[in-house]
């Protein structure tokens, strides 16, 4: 049942990452990645790491993979096209370096004669082996200050990448001044905020004059409402309150 | 199943991964075959866990999975910056460093 298993998992696991390498639209490579790792997910579990397991289905397959799905949406996600350097000669290349990559791992790891790899190679497990306990109980007693590290880089990652991906430059100072003056001249005068009313205490002239509406020139009003020094100006006929 | 197997899967998955990073252009996929690479370690780590009976494989395996989350944030980011300033999605366009 174990060789069952085993050999159905490997297969979608290798599967699974020949189609990343292979396919061409990116986001077919990310649902690759996915399933790559829920076949990894089912070898973990039948090496005893039930821990590292459900952590790759939830954080890797789940969280990770979105954030990819979204990058892959919003970058737009085209076919790479086939220009000229990407030619048959780098293909082949880069196949002829991955083989002699697997034929030399195989041999450091299976040719080289380390001990128990050849035979079954199977501790006795204590009852616990791999359960969320053990791995919390490790990881907050003797493992505790790569735990900690892990979550210092992780915060940093995280303000690395909000750093990196906002909009460039940010919101400058030009750009908020004529956004708020341009909310100054769309703001009808003699509303009662407080910056107005402050500009005009200061300028010491009282905060409504009755008068005529129909007189009001409306931009003229606009203008110098907006200004601090407004109301020294006598001739400008001020509106009503409700006007 | 004796962990030989394993050990070819991952080194299999492995050489994958390199000779993906070597061959793709778009470096959304670059990153993803990193990914596979991260992977074939972690899963080369919990068989030699599962080999001596201990745990630190695992706990070894989960840090690599902190740090791989962490490489895919900072490198999305930069994608989403690249894409911002209209360059080319493609690693060979990318020459220059400098800002």
């Amino acid at each position: 049942m174990a060789e069952v298993l085993f050999f159905l998992a490997g297969i979608g696991a290798i599967a699974g990452a020949i189609g990343v390498v292979v396919l061409r639209n990116p986001f077919y490579s990310v649902l690759a990645l996915v399933s790559h790792l829920l076949s990894l997910a089912a070898l973990f579990l039948l090496l005893r790491a039930e821990f590292v397991a459900a952590a790759q289905v939830v954080v890797y397959a789940g969280a990770v993979m979105v954030l990819y799905v979204f990058v892959v949406a919003y970058v737009g996600g085209q076919d790479e096209p086939l220009g000229p350097r990407a030619g048959r000669g780098l293909r082949l290349v880069a196949a002829a370096f991955g083989a002699a990559l697997f034929v030399e791992l195989c041999i450091a790891t299976l040719g080289s004669g380390l001990q128990a790899i050849g035979t079954d190679g199977r501790a006795d497990l204590a009852p616990g082996f791999g359960s969320p306990a053990q791995i919390g109980e490790l990881l907050l007693t003797r493992f505790l200050l790569p735990f900690e590290i892990a979550s210092f880089l992780l915060l940093i990652a995280a303000v690395g990448a909000v750093v990196l991906a906002r909009r460039r430059g940010g919101i400058t100072a030009a750009e908020d001044q004529a956004r708020y003056s341009a909310m100054d001249m769309l703001r009808p005068a003699y509303t009662g905020t407080m910056a107005e009313a402050a500009g005009h205490r200061g300028a010491g002239t009282p905060l409504i004059i009755p008068e005529a509406a129909g007189s009001t020139d409306e931009e003229v009003t606009a203008v110098t409402a907006g200004s601090p020094d407004s109301g020294k100006d006598p001739s400008t006929p001020p509106r009503d309150k409700d006007a | 199943m004796a962990i030989g197997w394993y050990l070819v899967v991952s080194a299999l998955i492995f050489a994958i991964g390199a000779a993906g990073v070597l061959t793709r252009r778009s470096p959304l996929v670059v990153l993803l075959c990193l990914e596979l690479m991260l992977n074939a370690a972690n899963l080369a780590l919990i068989a030699f866990a599962r080999m001596h009976g201990d745990a630190d494989g695992q706990i070894f395996a989960v840090i690599v999975m902190v740090v791989a989350a962490c490489e895919v944030t900072v490198g999305l980011g930069l994608i989403v910056a690249i894409h911002r300033r209209r360059l080319p999605i493609d690693v060979d366009e990318m020459r220059e460093l400098q800002g």
